[in-house]
């Protein structure tokens, strides 16, 4: 019956996909229906008790307007003190049932299912890395619909906060400790993940896709997902060495891209797009425009100075440990990607930055 | 109803008082800048404050402007627009601070409570006119010091100052130093300020003015000075550990240092929750003259108004947890605020359901200061219900740092500007003894409200749709909201072009006004318009404030003349 009042009001129809509404985005985790039942219930409270203090204000507006015949007030109370009372007790008593609920639902937020299926978050200045039992990274987070997804969340810079407005679950995610959201998705599909905690510049950039598999298919995304680290160290040489030859002798690695490719894609999903240009723009970081070959002037760390090639060493350490030596004229901005990136795809972000120098 | 008969009371002054009003008293920038007369220290508030609102509405428009269009991050880069992100960031980080800190904190109390605390009180002036005057001076250092913040890069933190990005040489701008100083300057004038209105109602009551007979801004403005004496001190420990992290580099929010992130927070808002009651508390205060002024009847409830005031200054300490529902907050944590903060509403309500029942059966008169008393209503009742969303724990999970939010806060806090318009068209025969023209003044209002609600209603629905705050680059789908809003914003504007000519016209031609041009039957309005110097031309006897029996309207002065005169010829010193 409640549910019925809250759904078909004249606000409310629902004329949105999946359960929204003009207030509510759709409806797609398993958790989204009860608090959006919190939401209506408080809404349609809202409604009638600003329909009463707006009419007996417009009312008494009307009835009791001042004119010459009517300067003097009709009644000479100055207070009521059951009536005070009651205003003051019996609105009071439906803030419990709101309370109540409210906090049944946030309980069911935070108490994970034992049988979760657990993913990694990186969050940094300004992009999303969520890492799968295999080891694989993604810049967008694939989820099987119908399980318990556990996200264990950790911040390599400042606060940040995971939401997914269609699940209706937000987490902050602190630098120095871990914090946990779980969700079950309800069927495939893909959905909006923001941060929403404040991060400074490209805060509103940083966004990701939630993409939902069906329980059969995401089995099959994750084993395709990175076949890049299928290859042994061995077939790594080979791909660099012989990028094509190697792809049409091995179809086994479905899906495989040559080195320049791979790092192209590996500059937006580990985040260096963020503050590394390709057009020669200054950011946050230096432009890869260019940069390969060329001698950097650079911070060392306790403040000697020196000139450096941009070379493969310089690549690496830059990326692994990059507070070892700054571009002179910028900021120690940069997360370590210590354990974070492969060496294999390290020497793809390597190949894609010689693309970059002009010959 | 006075107990003390007239040749039982104490001579309120021991010599001639100079009957010149106090705008005449003195002549020359010193006579402001150096006078302790607590009613020119509440004009330089007043321009002061209405300066930085200003600047502080032009870095709102920047901001709407910047939202007009969805894809600013590729208009951006196209060279579409000039606003880069950066830009943005620092024009929302000084509209909040600027009317957080130096606007709206010191608004109403500063302003307007302190150009009628004292004569409500009967008395010369407040307990500590010096503490008055050095309390605008830190004002205006520390806004300064607010302002200065734009030769280092602004700031770009959000008023809220949130680390470890704060406190990051090479992330946050460098102006967050000043600005953060500059904070820590304005908690002291807000301290002063508090501390002097505490001891002046304490002390300075006119014998005859009890606590039962203080006009309600008066226990507005008491509570208020609770707050602000036992709050703000918070905030400039906090302040102090920020910056001393940032510049100094020793740990205490900064996880790298060994510090928590999530305490700042904590510590943050135990301030600032409560800095929000600062806010509101005078506004509520200021309703309750309005409404029983212009509804001619005595304000219904007084007692349970006036502890209502009180009971929300002393929840509001317990509450600050609800700004942290996702922040890492354990679940008892957030549940215990979350219950507390449920209990807030009831205060709350009980004031708009009293102010309902003094309309009641009124003589209602729609002159300016009540139109906007009205608008507050509708204003407040829409922030005050959407409260609930957010004190609910697992609908706050899903709204927290959207722009429901950002309509909720603005909803109740800018609500508090249109109490703090209304009570400068209240006051402001009083202050200048002139009045302003009714009807531009009355338009001018009209579209504040209008350019209000299409600005901030449209926020709501983005915002339970999923629309996060601070977002420079936005997503289609909520292009049409923020459209709306902008164009809200714009209407506003216009409304403050209009009702600050209207007012500036006065001073030039308006009439002028009567001792008692509304009908009130507190002290001030029993006194000249605009006061004396030490403002009572003889000694005061308070009555009700709220009983209308004594005034009847005149319309020869086209004003309200009290039957039985509440300023009575003092008796001199025979000394003198």
């Amino acid at each position: 019956m409640t549910q019925w009042i809250a759904s078909s009001g004249l606000f409310l129809a629902q004329w949105n996909r999946d359960g929204g509404s003009m207030m509510l985005p759709p409806q797609n985790s398993t958790i989204a229906p009860s608090i959006d039942w919190v939401f209506n219930f408080i809404f349609w409270i809202c409604i009638v008790f600003f329909a009463i203090i707006v009419g007996a204000m417009v009312m008494f507006i009307v009835a009791y307007r001042r004119t010459p015949q009517r300067m003097k007030a009709t009644s000479d109370v100055t207070h009521n003190t059951p009536l005070e009372l009651g205003w003051s007790v019996l609105p009071g008593m439906l803030l419990v049932p709101i309370f109540w609920w409210g906090y049944d639902a946030f309980m069911d937020l935070r108490q994970v299912p034992a049988d979760a299926y657990q993913v990694k978050v990186w969050a940094q200045q300004w992009a999303w890395s969520f890492e799968y039992p295999n080891g694989h990274q993604d810049s967008n987070l694939h989820v099987p619909a119908g399980r318990p997804v556990l996200l264990t969340m950790n911040s390599s810079d400042v606060l940040h906060s995971l939401y997914i407005p269609d699940f209706r679950v937000k987490q902050d995610v602190v630098p120095g400790r871990f914090t946990k959201l779980w969700f079950q998705a309800d069927k495939p599909g893909e959905h909006n993940l923001h941060c929403t905690e404040y991060c400074g510049k490209d805060h509103s950039n940083m966004n990701a896709q939630v993409i939902v598999h069906s329980t059969e298919d995401f089995p099959t995304w994750l084993a395709n997902a990175d076949p890049l680290s299928k290859l042994t160290e061995e077939q790594v040489k080979e791909w660099l060495a012989d990028p094509d030859a190697f792809i049409k002798a091995h179809p086994e690695f479905e899906g495989l891209e040559p080195p320049v490719v791979v790092g192209k894609k590996l500059h937006k999903k580990k985040g260096c797009v963020s503050c590394h240009s390709l057009d020669g723009a200054a950011n946050t970081g230096p432009t890869w425009k260019g940069l390969w070959g060329k001698k950097a002037h650079v911070v060392l760390e306790g403040g000697a100075e020196k000139q450096v090639e941009v070379d493969e060493n310089y690549v690496r350490t830059s990326i692994l440990y990059p507070a070892n030596q700054i571009s002179k004229g910028y900021q120690n901005a940069m997360t370590a990607y210590q354990g974070r990136i492969k060496d294999r795809e390290i020497m793809a972000i390597v190949e894609y930055m010689k693309t970059l120098t002009e010959k | 109803m006075s107990a003390i008969s007239p040749s039982m009371a104490p001579p309120m002054y021991d010599r001639e008082v100079d009957p010149k009003n106090y705008l005449k008293a003195g002549y020359g920038l010193s006579s402001w800048l150096l006078t302790l007369d607590h009613k020119r220290i509440s004009l330089l508030y007043l321009y002061g404050v209405g300066f930085m609102f200003l600047l502080g509405g032009l870095f709102a428009l920047l901001v709407r402007t910047t939202l007009l269009t969805a894809g600013n991050a590729e208009a951006f880069a196209a060279n579409k627009i000039w606003v880069s992100p950066d830009n943005y960031n620092r024009f929302f980080t000084l509209h909040g601070a600027i009317m957080v800190f130096i606007v709206i904190i010191p608004g109403i109390p500063a302003a307007l409570g302190n150009f009628v605390l004292p004569i409500m009180l009967g008395a010369k002036d407040v307990a500590f006119p010096r503490i008055n005057l050095l309390s605008w001076y830190m004002w205006l250092i520390g806004t300064l010091m607010i302002l200065s913040s734009l030769m280092y890069g602004a700031v770009d933190t959000g008023w809220t100052f949130y680390t470890p990005y704060s406190t990051t040489a090479g992330k946050a701008f460098a102006g967050m130093i000043p600005t953060v100083a500059g904070a820590f300057v304005l908690g002291f004038s807000s301290i002063f300020t508090g501390l002097n209105f505490i001891v002046t109602i304490h002390k300075l009551r006119r014998p005859g003015q009890t606590w039962f007979r203080l006009p309600l801004f008066l226990w507005s403005l008491y509570a208020t000075g609770l707050v602000q004496v036992l709050a703000t001190p918070v905030l400039g420990i906090t302040l102090v550990l920020l910056l001393v992290e940032r510049t100094m580099g020793m740990g205490f929010f900064n996880p790298e240092l060994g510090g928590d992130p999530v305490l700042f927070q904590h510590f943050f808002w135990f301030y600032s929750h409560p800095a929000v009651y600062i806010m509101i508390l005078p506004a509520f205060g200021v309703m309750s003259e309005l409404i029983s002024v212009f509804s001619h009847k005595h304000i219904f409830g007084y007692r349970f108004i006036a502890f209502s005031s009180v009971a929300i200054a002393l929840l509001g300490f317990l509450v600050w947890g609800h700004h942290m529902f996702t922040s890492g907050q354990s679940a008892v944590l957030s549940m215990i605020f979350s219950a507390i903060t449920f209990t807030i509403a009831v205060p709350s309500a009980i004031k708009v359901f009293n102010w309902l029942a003094t309309m009641y059966k009124g003589s209602i008169s729609l002159q300016t200061p009540m139109l906007y008393a009205l608008w507050f209503m509708w204003i407040f009742g829409i922030g005050g219900l959407t409260g609930l969303f957010l004190g609910t724990l697992a609908v706050d999970i899903h709204l927290h740092d959207t722009y429901f939010v950002v309509a909720h806060f603005h909803y109740v806090m800018a609500g508090t500007i249109f109490v703090l318009f209304g009570g400068i068209h209240y006051w402001w025969p009083k202050m200048y003894g002139r009045m302003y023209s009714e009807a531009p003044a009355a338009w001018a209002s009209f579209l504040l409200f209008l350019g209000f609600n299409l600005t901030f209603f449209p926020q709501f629905i983005m915002g339970s749709q999923g629309m996060p705050r601070r977002y420079y680059n936005y997503a289609d789908q909520y292009q049409i909201y923020h459209q709306v809003s902008s164009a809200g914003s714009y209407v506003m504007a216009a409304g403050m072009l209009l009702m600050m000519y209207n007012l500036a016209a006065s001073l030039r031609s308006g009439r002028k006004a009567p001792d008692n041009p509304w009908g009130s039957n507190s002290l001030e309005w029993h006194t000249s318009s605009p006061p004396p110097l030490e403002n009572f031309n003889g000694d005061a006897f308070p009555g009700d404030p709220y009983d209308y029996h004594n005034l009847e309207w005149d319309e020869k002065i086209e004003g309200f003349r009290a039957k039985e005169p509440l300023i009575r010829p003092a008796r001199v010193a025979a000394a003198h």
